[in-house]
């Protein structure tokens, strides 16, 4: 199913999301334990995280930073004041029976962030962000069901770690939107770097609230909200926003249910049949019972604090993005893929246009030629052979007109494999400029040896001389293959 | 020597010093003390006496060889069994925490090892601090060594019966809504509870984490502030502790003279109809005292002292339900393994929390959790707030006019085991007069005023503003070294 699809249907489907960010501290939010993914079951842990008696609770002032750098990029305001509850529930990963967490006074309010609409370039589509709250994570429930016993294991190591929740409005109309939405923050976080944002390794994970609005011509219905959970990929919260809006409708067919008589309840995603299932109604109505943990003061937040971190945070992505399409003549399209690859990818490309002077070869080169290889060898930019400066100064010889595409594309393939210079490489090929006494007698010969090609030219079919371009290339790989057609076309003509 | 002067720590030091006693000497009296009483008195849920000799023979050899030594060298204290040892068991009574060892020492601990004083053990309690009797003790109950048919107090009843019994020196308890005040009023010994956040609360394992504080149990106010001087100071580890050097303890219990001091008298609680007639005789004996030591008397009143006992009972009980929340068997202490205890989850923590808490238990966590329900929690938790700060306010208006507060301790002395137990609100009432304290995190201190008719102690309190540990202990003092009653003891 694509959105052309969903936006056919009789529905409009409502989403907000909430995005839980493992923030990128070298300690856990309330304890000096690592907060390090993959390490040995319960190897990173205390008495704090492990909720023993007696532990407390010390704050790491990296992790309100760290949410302040990311609140103030989705414009939020920064309230003077914070405060810690405890959201209380019992579960096996969650050792003190309860979580610290912000329940009436976030750190984060009232923000919002713009992303191109998939539907359209042209749009922007504007999402409203609620808050943004800090918390610490609970362990990992390893049930294994395997070994057929049912055992539960548990891991302690997440426990503590920092989270950020972001928490948007219900502006989302598509699941579309949503993916669009989650990778324009995923881009901002990585770029602002407070966030690995691995949803794999869990460090982005994300819940989506979502209910229909059905216009039947003369009434307007609001299906209940459903919010989902245990989504682990982009993939899997667009299919289960598309299965959960599809279950929705036909729910509402065969009950009429709304929002007006229905609570809002929880259902989880079954990644493996794709569809959403009913979660129990405890863990759904549970009452958390927050009330301010009497451990922690709470945070007051200097208005200077706020500005030194704000200095600190630079160009985001979408400002990038219309810098690069207006100080290097790219198009949007480029510029976003650009941007979309990070930072050191951003700075690659800023040095190697700079060089060459060519923005748009640049970019070209760089989307195809450069992301290609680094696809193919699983490299980042960093493990690149070529530096951005030489492939500048490989470009600036294309540009001014000293090697075509195809001889620079050989010259790259040569500074790859043996990470040379772009002299170096020019010279090991044996590149030179090739005399035009010599490339009017190559262009003679193969004329001469195909009849056949001279009659079609002379027939109007100007685009057969190509087949004798490859053959001049392959005498002379120095010919030029715009020059080589130049002469041709002459000798024939003449 | 003849008799080993366990009721003192200040002899005991000067008595090392002068080479009359050894560390092992003294351990092993007090060793062979506490098991004497504790067939009867009860006081302890552990007793280290292999680690408490190993120490002292430590001491002594240190000692001989020249090395300094820590202030409390060779004294012999109890702990608390609330405060976490990681060489001996803690179990805040409570079968719960039966054969819970942590894996730190408390803070106040670690400062007490620090200074080289000997721990003989942990004292027996009410289950997580919640009682004023010591009856609601997993490792039964705590007798007062006074009259073995009565209550040491609670919840630090066995703290506060092992030195009143003569076992030892110095102890450590915790106050919560009195539990320091209480018994130490009580078993007729000084009982000293610090301002909020003077002493780290790390490793104190929590039972009202806005109202828990550690602090020291002795005979006289000089030996409280000994303790004091050991354990007081900020903890970097502890959130809620205060950045503020300590004070000199040990110092202010050597002035003789109360000439600027201007003390008042709380009214409200003298005219209180639960307050019995010897407690009253007794503030009104220690009022003449103070005036006798050049002090100012002036009447106060805190009008809002009446809201006390219910501000108390609902900020504790919304903090305990939350803070008793991680004893759910899934990691450590209790696991109930009856029935589907061993299959279902749910039935896991039901049947854990069930058979491994005592009633009291229970019943907090049961009036707090409903406290802190979905539209329960404006009525209850929040309106306590707010008649807390306006207790505050009736301290911070009351201190701009005297610097002490003088009044009982308790509405009675101490009240014959089994008495109050069917009786939860009779027993909530003991806290009448110390709530105050915790409420407004203020320091406080019990001093013994007198004898009942019965022969039981009776306690005076004199309560200070924040940090005013060193006015309280240098009253005290002072009190002490113009009244007997710190020196009766209780026949052997």
């Amino acid at each position: 199913m694509n959105d052309s699809v969903t936006q056919t249907l009789p529905y409009e489907t409502i989403i907000g999301l909430e995005v839980h960010v493992q923030l990128k501290t070298k300690t856990k939010l309330f304890c000096g334990c690592k907060a390090d993914f993959g390490a040995e079951p319960n190897t990173q842990v205390c008495p704090v995280c492990l909720g023993m008696p007696g532990a407390l609770p010390v704050l790491n002032e990296e992790a309100i930073r760290l949410a302040i750098r990311t609140g103030l990029a989705i414009n939020c305001s920064i309230p003077p004041l914070t405060k810690w509850d405890r959201k209380q529930y019992f579960y096996p990963d969650l050792p003190k029976g309860y979580q610290i967490s912000q329940f009436d006074m976030p750190i984060c309010a009232d923000g919002f962030l713009n992303f191109t609409d998939p539907a359209n370039e042209e749009d922007v589509c504007h999402v409203a962000i609620l808050r943004a709250h800090l918390e610490e994570d609970a362990g990992k429930s390893l049930h294994d069901e395997a070994s057929g016993s049912g055992d539960t294991r548990i891991d302690l190591n997440r426990c503590g770690t920092p989270l950020l929740e972001i928490v948007t409005q219900p502006d989302l109309r598509s699941a579309a939107q949503a993916i669009a939405f989650l990778s324009e923050l995923k881009l901002l976080l990585t770029h602002l770097d407070v966030s690995d944002c691995e949803m794999q390794e869990g460090s982005l994970r994300v819940d989506a609230n979502v209910n229909l609005k059905i216009d039947n011509g003369d009434q307007v219905a609001i299906t209940p909200i459903v919010e989902i959970k245990n989504m682990n990929s982009f993939r899997a919260v667009e299919r289960a926003i598309l299965h959960e809006s599809h279950r929705q409708y036909v729910n509402w067919q065969d009950t009429g249910a709304t929002i007006e008589n229905n609570p809002k309840v929880t259902r989880g995603w079954d990644d493996v049949r794709e569809q959403t299932f009913e979660q129990r109604e405890k863990e759904a109505s549970a009452d958390y019972r927050y009330f301010p943990d009497p451990d922690l003061l709470p945070v007051c937040i200097p208005r200077e604090q706020v500005d030194a971190i704000a200095e600190q945070i630079g160009e985001l992505p979408s400002q990038v993005r219309l810098r690069l399409q207006t100080q290097y003549k790219i198009k949007p399209y480029d510029a976003d893929v650009i941007v979309a690859q990070g930072t050191a990818v951003i700075a690659y490309f800023e040095t190697a246009a700079e060089r060459c002077g060519d923005g748009k070869r640049v970019s070209s080169w760089l989307l195809q030629d450069v992301m290609r290889t680094m696809k193919e060898e699983h490299w980042e930019i960093a493990d690149l052979p070529v530096s951005a400066t030489s492939l500048g100064d490989l470009l600036h010889q294309v540009s001014a007109g000293k090697l075509d595409n195809a001889r620079a594309r050989d010259v790259f393939n040569h500074m790859l494999k043996h990470r040379t210079s772009v002299d170096g490489s020019v010279a090991a090929l044996g590149i030179k400029s090739v005399d035009s006494g010599e490339l009017e007698s190559l262009c003679k010969e193969l004329l001469d040896a195909n009849p056949q090609v001279v009659a079609d030219v002379r027939g109007g079919k100007s685009q057969a001389i190509g087949s004798l371009l490859g053959q001049a290339r392959k005498r002379n790989p120095n010919a030029n293959p715009q020059t080589v057609r130049e002469i041709m076309l002459r000798i024939i003509e003449s | 020597m003849d008799s080993i002067p366990l009721d003192s720590a200040h002899e005991l030091i000067r008595l090392q010093s002068a080479g009359e006693l050894t560390a092992v000497e003294i351990v092993t009296a007090s060793l062979k003390s506490i098991r004497q009483t504790q067939s009867v008195i009860n006081a302890y849920t552990h007793i280290a006496d292999e680690a408490a000799l190993g120490a002292a023979a430590e001491i002594d050899r240190r000692r001989a060889s020249g090395d300094a030594l820590g202030p409390l060298a060779g004294v012999p204290v109890a702990v608390k069994d609330v405060l976490c040892t990681i060489d001996m068991p803690t179990t805040c009574s409570s079968k719960m925490l039966e054969n819970f060892r942590p894996p730190y020492d408390a803070t106040v601990v670690k400062k007490l090892r620090a200074a080289d004083a000997v721990l003989v053990g942990k004292t027996n309690m009410d289950e997580f601090a919640m009682g004023a009797s010591t009856e609601n003790s997993a490792m039964g109950v705590t007798r007062n060594p006074w009259n073995h048919a009565y209550t040491p107090g609670g919840s630090s009843g066995g703290a506060a019966a092992t030195v009143a019994a003569g076992d030892v020196p110095l102890s450590l308890g915790t106050d919560t809504g009195g539990s320091i005040r209480q018994p130490a009023a009580f078993c007729g010994i000084t009982g000293l509870k610090p301002t909020y956040g003077r002493v780290s609360r790390l490793g104190l394992i929590a039972f009202a984490s806005s109202l828990d504080q550690v602090g020291p149990m002795a005979w006289s106010a000089k030996d409280v502030a000994l303790l004091m001087q050991v354990i007081g100071g900020y903890d970097a580890s502890d959130s809620t502790s205060v950045d503020v050097i300590a004070g000199d303890y040990v110092g202010a219990t050597e002035t003789r003279s109360l000439e600027d001091l201007r003390i008042g008298v709380l009214q409200d609680a003298l005219s209180h109809s639960g307050l019995g007639e010897p407690m009253r005789r007794a503030v009104d004996n220690a009022i003449a005292v103070f005036r006798d030591a050049g002090a100012q008397i002036v009447d106060v009143s805190l009008s809002h002292s009446r809201y006390g006992v219910p501000t108390y009972y609902v900020i504790a009980q919304c903090e305990a339900s939350s803070n008793l929340s991680r004893y759910d068997g899934a990691h450590y202490g209790y696991r109930s393994r009856t029935g589907d205890a061993s299959t279902s989850l749910l039935s896991m923590y039901c049947k854990t929390r069930a058979e491994g808490f005592g009633p009291e238990v229970k019943r907090r966590i049961m009036i707090g959790s409903y406290a802190l329900s979905k539209g329960y929690f404006d009525a209850y938790y929040t309106k306590a707030l707010k008649a807390r700060r306006l207790i505050r306010d009736d301290y911070d208006s009351a201190f701009e006019k005297v610097d002490m507060l003088i009044g009982p301790v308790t509405p009675s002395p101490a009240f014959r085991l089994g008495e109050k137990l069917d009786d939860p609100i009779q027993m909530y009432l003991c806290d009448l007069f110390t709530v105050g304290a915790n409420l407004a995190g203020l320091p406080a201190i019990s001093l013994p005023g007198g004898m009942s008719d019965d022969g039981l102690p009776i306690g005076i309190q004199l309560q200070a503003p924040a940090l005013g540990e060193v006015a309280l202990l240098r009253a005290a003092a002072c009190f002490q070294s113009m009244t007997p009653h710190h020196l009766r003891r209780p026949a052997p």
